[in-house]
């Protein structure tokens, strides 16, 4: 698993690649936390579609990273979901809790 | 049979090998990731729950086809079985939270009895032992 971030105007954008698994997970969510919580953007996006796997524990941190936002108003939205995060996100019934948008464009229009 | 010590760095090599093998038994496309997703999940569980995150606990993987009759017709499956030495499982535990509680955690149960026709979970002398069974849709029967 791979994760970078990218800064545009005010917001953060985390790319994340590859399999956010059991191991790899605590780093996206540690990544995306401190970007909500220490930096206080107020907008932090994440691009999942170069995501290959996401296991509970990965989704469990996307829930951290939405329920922290929402504690200090500011948003948390996913893009680009692949064909396996996509998945995961409706078995799991969060496709509608979270903010999603098909592509960078629209998610940044937003 | 696989065997492997409770080491998170060989879940995406369980995760290939069962990718691999659900394809080859002619699994469509989503029940192979949902097989593999729910060996992933339930090799979590054992991580984490039954061996504390310890790293070099032992799990043994078996798998091995199976058939049902099911309305009169053979369906053919997929049987794997996940066993640790951890303790006693208390299987009223083994239960997923309510999906309508936004939370995290909790998914893994969830996830794992979506994905599969049969979970049972036993104990026999030492061991922990989970039974997933998958079989495959009559149209799809290439096993």
């Amino acid at each position: 698993m791979q994760i970078s971030a990218r800064r545009h105007d005010k917001s953060t954008i985390f790319d994340v690649s590859g399999d956010i698994d059991f191991a790899s997970s605590p780093e996206v969510r540690q990544s995306v936390l401190h970007e909500i919580r220490e930096s206080r953007t107020p907008r932090v996006l994440v691009n999942l579609s170069q995501v290959r796997y996401i296991d509970s524990s990965g989704v469990a941190s996307l829930v951290e990273g939405l329920k922290a936002s929402r504690d200090l108003g500011s948003r948390f939205i996913l893009f680009g979901l692949s064909e396996p995060a996509r998945e995961v996100l409706q078995l799991s019934r969060l496709f509608k809790v979270f903010e999603i948008y098909d592509n960078e464009e629209k998610a940044l229009a937003s | 049979m696989l065997a492997l010590y409770s080491n998170p760095k060989w879940l995406s090599v369980v995760r290939g090998a069962v990718e691999r093998l659900t394809e080859t038994l002619g699994f469509p496309p989503v029940e192979c990731r949902s097989i593999t997703r729910a060996v992933d999940e339930a090799l979590t569980n054992i991580v984490r729950h039954s061996y504390g995150n310890r790293l070099d606990r032992p799990i043994a993987m078996y798998f091995r086809k199976t058939q049902r009759r099911q309305d009169g017709e053979v369906q053919q499956g997929l049987e794997i079985l996940l066993c640790d030495r951890g303790p006693a499982v208390d299987p009223n535990k083994l239960q997923g939270r309510p999906l309508e509680e936004i939370r995290p955690g909790g998914l893994g149960l969830h996830l794992i009895s979506e994905a599969m026709d049969t979970v049972e979970f036993t104990r026999k002398g030492p061991t922990n032992r989970l039974r997933l069974v998958k079989y495959l849709a009559q149209a799809n029967d290439a096993l």
